[in-house]
């Protein structure tokens, strides 16, 4: 009898990890949040290969559970049961995830990637644990970097170990881990490392030097880091003003014309590359992701139509009279914006990032570059050289300087000036509308985008030099990186104040902006 | 400069002699007039376009039940552009032109601030709806939205607590005006009370419509190097946008630094792809996904009507806090009118105070007797995919409002009912 019950509690026993594994899913559908976490972080401390598939799961949200707690996983709008093949009683519901266990899940994912085929998954996995590696995962980092093939991802691996063995009881153990992190220049090394300074934590006065020195490694590293996005977001600046302006430069700046109605030839170049998504959202849903290609033309062509349907109109009646050309131009801005609210609504409109503008990348543990911004600064460079082109390169170009030079000399020499005249708004209008396209990136698309804008784009210009493309390139990045500099100092208001302070300060210093057109200029 | 009284009088005259001409205008003294002041452009048409066709939703559904004493009620739509003073033009208009009997508007704090001393000079009764600063409590309006302890504290309790991340630094980012200021002031003095430390705690803010948040989303990570962040986000208007849209873009994910916001709702998130922000938070009082039979009737109303008057973007229409508390004000008010038997300034206040209402959000709103605040339960969401917020933390009652901080200095002194402002 004892030894039949014994048998019994030995099968039980023996049964017990095969239920308990059979049942990771079950387990963690019928466990509280604070159980959850504690399952996750077991799981992160001992990766098994057959986990990862409910992991992958839980990551993308895809776990549910019916009404008798039994998991399954969505695939594609049917539910398939994670163990077993029961079907799901009732509808199952999403799990319900909070930031604390979505994090524990990344972490607990990167444990089990590391025994994946793939060197690449492995290194992504191991910058991760970089990150979130908790001290329970110690016997797994130690074990992985004994066992790695892959140089790179062995490396990696060792960081991710030496966070962990900076509490190490083992002094010459800390020691080789300081040491190590003075390689990195991850943000977080510097934290930690700034802890071990301190006497109290760290007692062993060795460990405590090396951390000086790894410490300032890391900083200066950090610190280039720092500069280089410093940079860059003062180049994106630059680049989405001087793509603001760039119109601006040719109708306010070549032809004179105050032109307040330049705001909105930005609004319109967002609004057709809002309509163009929606046409390839019905038409070719397949290439929706190439849309903004497809609305550059698009907006150019309606906007430079816009343009010289207004030249045509309004415009040209008014050449010569500064006063009443700023107030048709402002009255036509206003009747814009509100045909566009009449039309589109008060709201903004939804122009979404395609894939190939979304997210960014990686160059400096502290430093990401946003693939839309680079793109934009790409753009905004290849709109000043194809304007350039036209200006200084074909006929159209000449016509436009001989007309904007002397008017009556010009229409001597058989220029049909109000053709030109025409032309070259429509061009101005159009570029706008190149901005405008590049704008509906990285902001909102409503119908007072072109507000915003406007005192931009004629700071850039005046600042530029009325009548010089390249002293609006000049001015737009030079506005852009100043107030970048300015901006992590003083904030982002008085450094707005501050940028406007200096540059009526400058106006009064040179009126005629950055670059003056030299020579007879008769205006 | 004497042209324009002769103008006036002449509109005047010629108005006198149209309403004796015509009829219609004897009907319009058997209506009740009601004010609606909400920004139609500009930054803030984002949030409060909506309000409006609420506002206007309401009306209609209490006009369709046969009105309030009787009358139809007749809406006075204004339109003050998201500019500070026009709101007071329009409000002064609204009460001695126009001639309404309440409002229902403003969403900035600074908007209703500008036509506070308008609405106490005439004596005319604002319903305000949206979550706001507090300190201040004025006999001629009503909060319909949320005070600091109702949104903005439980918000932060919720960041320190292990699920929330048990964040221990703060990085308060806010739009430059009256409400972000007050609410971090609050913030900042009960975290201290919570033992954070002033260096652990960063402040910043931007004007309104500014759309480059390069350089602070920079900010939030090397803040976050130093141990565990969370965003708490007083953002107004449509730069929520631009900043999200670099949040995702700089790769900051809500797992490592989240970003509670306090003036984000589902409205303002469809202009936004919500993939990269799942599990960015947001405190409110009511969400659309709630579900309670009062809220999908609602629900389903809302959606309905902006089909029905084919309102932009009507296919993808949500409702939010502020429509919940615009609707949830509207229909106080006319309980309270028809318990007063007049519509009255005087009459109608002393009725409000106990009125209950039941809510979308799934509990039965009561008026404070004295403090002209909604009790209100809160709630904790998280953004989803598909732009809905799904509730991880909730009240298990409505909370009673504390319009006057105990976190700023001298508040305790302050009585608990309304005393006009000056």
């Amino acid at each position: 009898m004892p030894t039949a019950v014994c048998r019994f509690f030995l099968f039980l026993i023996l049964l017990l990890p095969l239920a308990s594994h059979a049942g990771d899913a079950a387990d963690f559908a019928a466990a509280s949040p604070a159980k959850q976490a504690k399952l996750l972080e077991s799981w992160a401390a001992a990766p098994d290969a057959a986990r990862l598939p409910l992991l992958e799961a839980l990551q993308q949200g895809r776990v549910a559970a019916d009404s008798d707690k039994t998991p399954f996983i969505e695939n594609a709008g049917r539910y398939q049961a994670v163990e077993g093949a029961a079907e799901p009683v009732g509808s199952p519901r999403k799990l319900r995830l909070n930031n604390r266990l979505r994090g524990l899940i990344a972490s607990a994912m990167a444990s089990h990637q590391l025994l994946a085929d793939d060197p690449a998954v492995r290194l992504a996995a191991a910058r991760h644990l970089q990150k979130s590696a908790k001290p329970a995962q110690l016997g797994l980092l130690d074990a992985r970097v004994a066992s790695e093939e892959n140089q790179q991802v062995r490396d990696a691996l060792s960081l991710a170990l030496a966070n962990l063995q900076l509490v190490d009881s083992n002094p010459a153990v800390r020691l080789a881990a300081v040491r190590l992190l003075g390689e990195t220049g991850d943000p977080l090394a510097r934290t930690r490392l700034e802890t071990l300074l301190d006497p109290a934590v760290e007692n062993d006065a060795g460990v405590r030097t090396a951390a000086e020195t790894s410490l300032a490694q890391v900083k200066r590293k950090l610190l280039i880091g720092e500069l280089l996005g410093q940079a860059f977001s003062g180049l994106s600046l630059g680049s989405i003003l001087l793509l603001a302006a760039l119109g601006l430069a040719i109708t306010f700046g070549l032809l004179g014309v105050i032109n307040m109605a330049h705001g909105e030839m930005l609004m319109l170049g967002a609004y057709s590359t809002y309509m163009v998504q929606i046409a390839f959202q019905k038409l070719a849903p397949d290439y929706l992701a190439l849309y903004p290609l497809a609305a550059l033309p698009v907006a150019f062509f309606v906007t430079a139509g816009v343009g010289m349907a207004l030249e045509r109109t309004v415009i040209r009646h008014l050449y010569g009279r500064p006063l009443e050309t700023l107030l048709a131009t402002w009255g036509i801005s206003l009747i814009l914006i509100q045909l566009v609210r009449v039309l589109f609504g008060a709201q903004n409109v939804e122009v979404a990032n395609p894939y190939w503008l979304s997210g960014g990348i990686q160059v400096l543990p502290n430093l990401v570059l946003p693939y839309n911004r680079i793109v934009i600064i790409g753009f905004a460079l290849f709109v000043v050289v194809l304007t350039w082109l036209l200006l200084n390169k074909t006929r159209l170009g000449l016509n436009v300087r001989a007309v904007t030079q002397n008017r009556n000399m010009a229409a001597c020499c058989g220029v049909p000036t109000g053709r030109v005249d025409m032309l070259a708004f429509g061009l101005g209008s159009g570029i706008a509308g190149l901005g405008g396209v590049a704008l509906s990136q990285i902001g909102n698309v409503g119908p007072d985008l072109g507000q915003s804008y406007i005192i931009d784009s004629f700071l850039v210009v005046v600042l530029g030099g009325v009548g010089q493309l390249a002293g609006s390139v000049l001015a737009a990045f030079g506005l852009g990186i100043a107030n970048k500099i300015l901006e992590p100092q003083i904030g982002a208001v008085l450094g707005k104040i501050l940028i406007l302070a200096l540059i009526i300060l400058f106006i009064q210093k040179r009126p005629q902006g950055l670059f003056a057109l030299k020579g007879r200029v008769i205006d | 400069m004497k042209r324009r009284p002769l103008l006036k009088s002449t509109l005047a005259a010629s108005a006198l002699l149209l309403s004796g001409l015509f009829p219609f205008t004897v009907q319009a003294a058997e209506t009740i007039k009601v004010g609606i002041l909400h920004s139609l452009s500009g930054t803030m048409a984002i949030s409060e376009t909506s309000l409006k066709d609420m506002a206007l939703m309401t009306i209609d559904e209490i006009n369709a039940k046969g009105g309030v004493l009787g009358k139809q009620l007749e809406p006075v739509v204004v339109d003050p552009a998201s500019n500070w003073p026009l709101f007071a033009e329009r409000a002064r208009q609204l009460l001695t032109q126009d001639k309404v009997d309440v409002t229902f508007g403003c969403w900035t704090s600074v908007s209703r601030k500008s036509v506070l001393p308008v609405y106490e000079e005439l004596n005319g009764l604002l319903f305000y709806p949206v979550q706001y600063e507090g300190e201040e409590l004025s006999p001629n309006v009503f909060y319909t939205g949320a005070a600091p302890n109702q949104q903005a504290i439980p918000a932060v309790e919720y960041l320190m607590s292990e699920d929330g991340g048990a964040a221990k630094r703060y990085f308060l980012l806010g739009t430059d005006y009256v409400y972000p200021r007050t609410t971090n002031k609050i913030l900042r003095a009960f975290l201290h009370s919570k033992g954070v430390a002033d260096k652990d705690i960063e402040e910043v803010y931007t004007p309104f419509g500014h759309s480059d948040y390069q350089t602070i989303v920079a900010n939030i990570k090397k803040f976050s190097a130093g141990g565990k962040t969370a965003v708490i986000s007083t953002v107004n208007g449509d730069s929520n946008v631009p900043f999200y849209k670099e949040l995702a873009n700089q790769g900051l994910e809500a797992t490592d630094v989240p970003v509670v916001a306090f003036s984000v709702g589902e409205e303002e998130l469809r202009g936004i792809d919500t993939k990269p922000l799942v599990g960015h938070l947001a405190a409110w009082n009511y969400f659309q996904s709630v579900e309670n039979p009062v809220n999908s009737a609602f629900v389903a109303k809302w959606k309905a009507y902006a089909k029905a008057k084919s309102l932009p973007g009507a296919d993808k229409a949500v409702t939010n806090d502020p429509m919940e508390a615009t609707y949830v004000g509207i229909n106080m008010w006319a309980q309270a009118v028809e318990k007063a038997g007049s519509t009255e300034v005087d009459k109608v206040r002393d009725a409000l105070a106990g009125q209950t209402f039941a809510a979308p959000s799934g509990y039965t709103l009561t008026m404070d007797k004295t403090n002209h605040h909604l009790h209100k339960p809160v709630m904790i969401g998280e953004i989803q995919d598909d732009g809905q917020f799904s509730v991880v933390w909730e009240t298990s009652s409505p909370i009673r409002a504390q319009p006057w901080s105990p976190y700023i200095e001298g508040n305790d002194k302050k009585p608990d009912y309304a005393v006009k402002s000056n």
